[in-house]
């Protein structure tokens, strides 16, 4: 990918420029849609609005048909048989890999390792590269708005080490300060292991100035990905970060497949994972010796067909391009947080000066679960709960939040039936 | 709008505004709080017994939740409230068929469940039913003295 990373730190000019329809960056979004069968179902015999994407995004037929076909026409184990089936999924696995690099923009394949999604990948790090440079007396550094992905593993690692969890605060809007932030950075920090995009605020990370700080003190970098992959562009070797991760199934790809990125030098001195099939050059009893990355952390038979879906979804993306994506939707999140703050009695949870589509919310006297019945009915599927973001819920003092997040299908039809369907929940609890 | 009408009917309605024994108690014999993991839903529950302890002489619940948890909470106060404590574990019981069991017996059960009938609407909302008996696992956790927090999962 030779496009530089647009989002994270784009300039106003930029953003204004993002907006305005380019030559090659606008979408067609009624083409889109037609892309996805999911988005024509009318659930309690209303269209449905699909604003839950940020919990996981539906998938274009293109990739649904790679995946069956797959299991029909060249499906076997993977690096394993000398047989014709076996020798085409495995092309077909490896060409994955080559695309999602590509997409992310890593230089190496081989720093592709395929994993169940954004979780894995970070469990993976924790406790391959983690356990190895993370002793007692030692720091991890997170921030406030962390999904608990981003939480625990950090946690079980520095229980088990004797290691000390630090977690750089935000401010009001939903924004860490970096000038908090730096002072947070010690001798004895390890690793700073930050969320690229906010699931539950839907804020952009200032990224670059991040990891130029982390790095300037020699801490490596570990980007949760999950919420930015499916919105803008990102270039990981632009970025400089030591380790990316994102799920498949957020970025309308197949449940269950994920990537993480790990600069090749890290990755080849980190030990193993997970011990088993694949992810060795000679087993006996007496010593094992591993495979070099990435097979040394895929140990098992990896999934296979999703993989391969995954790579056909990169391939979807780019076709439309993700310059275009995000000048979509950006224009629908500026419509939709007009709409949104008119409404009497609501507040935006969330309202960083940068962000990708996902507007938070919390209605005077409803609660967020009786919101989500209501619009449920209204054909409106939303999430409604704390977003695996307890911590966040606590810092704006609300036990949970309704989330309409949007994606590259959405329109701002939806955005209006969202905002009658609120009318009929004021209605209701007058 | 109509099933939605079935769930929120104006007594859910009405505790969900104006909660019924809603605070602390000074003094409670027991005291449990309740989770529903899902959507973050916590609520505390005091009970005081009378003197034999065999029966509910007081009850109050504070906390954060839905309409459905919380006036399930208010009505579940009002209706153990001088209850003794066998009657009240009978009571969820019958409660818990209304949520879930099947429709053709609920005539028979409504009968002891009072003004309690009025969540026979959860019941076309599954995904609701923890909701609405979080308030009752919280109380028998309560009644058992349960060292853990009551959840819904």
């Amino acid at each position: 990918m030779s496009e530089p990373v647009k989002s994270p730190a784009l300039s106003s000019e930029a953003r204004q420029e993002a907006r305005a329809p380019q030559g090659g960056a606008t979408l067609d979004v009624e083409a889109v849609r037609r892309d996805f069968p999911a988005l024509a179902l009318a659930p309690y015999g209303k269209p449905l609005v699909y604003l839950d994407s940020a919990a996981s995004a539906q998938k274009p037929e293109v990739v649904i048909e790679t995946e069956a076909r797959c299991y029909r026409e060249f499906y076997a184990n993977v690096h394993r048989g000398v047989h014709y089936l076996s020798a085409k999924a495995t092309v077909a696995y490896e060409d994955a890999r080559r695309k999602t690099a590509r997409f992310i923009g890593a230089r190496n394949p081989n720093e592709i390792i395929f994993v169940r999604g954004t979780t894995e990948g970070i469990n993976l790090v924790a406790s391959s590269y983690g356990r190895r440079h993370v002793g007692a007396g030692d720091e991890v550094l997170i921030t406030t708005m962390e999904h608990h992905s981003n939480i625990v593993p950090w946690q079980l690692l520095c229980e088990e080490k004797g290691a000390t969890l630090k977690v750089a605060p935000i401010n009001d809007r939903g924004e860490v300060e970096l000038d908090e932030l730096e002072k947070l950075m010690g001798q004895r920090t390890r690793l700073f292991a930050t969320v690229h995009v906010s699931n539950a605020l839907g804020t952009i990370n200032p990224v670059r100035e991040m990891i130029a700080l982390a790095h300037a003190r020699g801490i490596p970098v570990l980007l949760d990905g999950a919420q930015a992959v499916p919105h803008m562009p990102v270039d990981v070797a632009e970025l400089d970060c030591e380790f990316y991760v994102f799920s498949g199934h957020k970025a309308f790809g197949p449940s269950g497949i994920g990537a993480l990125y790990g600069k090749l030098e890290l990755l080849q001195e980190m030990p193993p994972y997970q011990g088993g099939g694949e992810m060795i050059r000679t087993v006996s009893f007496e010593k094992t010796e591993y495979a070099d990355p990435p097979a040394r952390f895929e140990a098992g038979t990896p999934n296979i067909a999703g993989a391969i879906a995954l790579g056909t979804t990169v391939d979807y993306l780019e076709a439309i391009g993700m310059d275009a994506v995000w000048a979509h939707e950006e224009n629908l999140l500026g419509y939709g947080t007009a709409l949104l703050e008119n409404q009497p009695g609501l507040r935006l949870i969330g309202t960083a000066r940068e962000k990708v589509g996902v507007l938070s919310f919390v209605m005077d006297g409803v609660h967020p679960h009786d919101i989500g019945t209501i619009l449920d009915r209204e054909g409106i599927a939303v999430r409604t709960g704390h977003h695996c973001a307890q911590p966040v819920m606590d810092r704006f003092g609300v036990p949970a939040t309704v989330r309409a997040s949007l994606a590259l299908y959405n329109i701002r039809e939806e955005l209006d039936q969202l905002a009658a369907a609120l009318a009929k929940v004021r209605e209701l609890f007058a | 709008m109509s099933d939605l009408l079935d769930l929120y009917q104006e007594v859910i309605l009405d505790h969900n505004k104006r909660p019924r024994n809603f605070g602390a108690l000074e003094s409670p014999d027991r005291e449990a709080t309740g989770y529903n993991p899902l959507c973050g839903d916590q609520l505390v529950l005091d009970v005081a017994l009378d003197g034999d302890g065999g029966a509910i002489k007081d009850i109050r619940f504070r906390g954060s939740g839905c309409a459905i948890s919380k006036a399930s909470a208010s009505l579940m106060t009002e209706a153990v409230k001088g209850k003794t404590i066998a009657e009240s574990e009978k009571l969820f019981e019958r409660f818990h068929e209304l949520l879930t069991g099947d429709p053709s017996v609920r005539g028979e059960a409504g009968a002891e469940l009072g003004k309690l009938a009025v969540f026979e609407g959860v019941r076309e909302f599954p995904v609701r039913v923890k909701c609405a008996t979080l308030a009752w696992h919280t109380l028998q956790a309560a009644l058992e003295k349960a060292e853990a927090p009551a959840t819904t999962e």
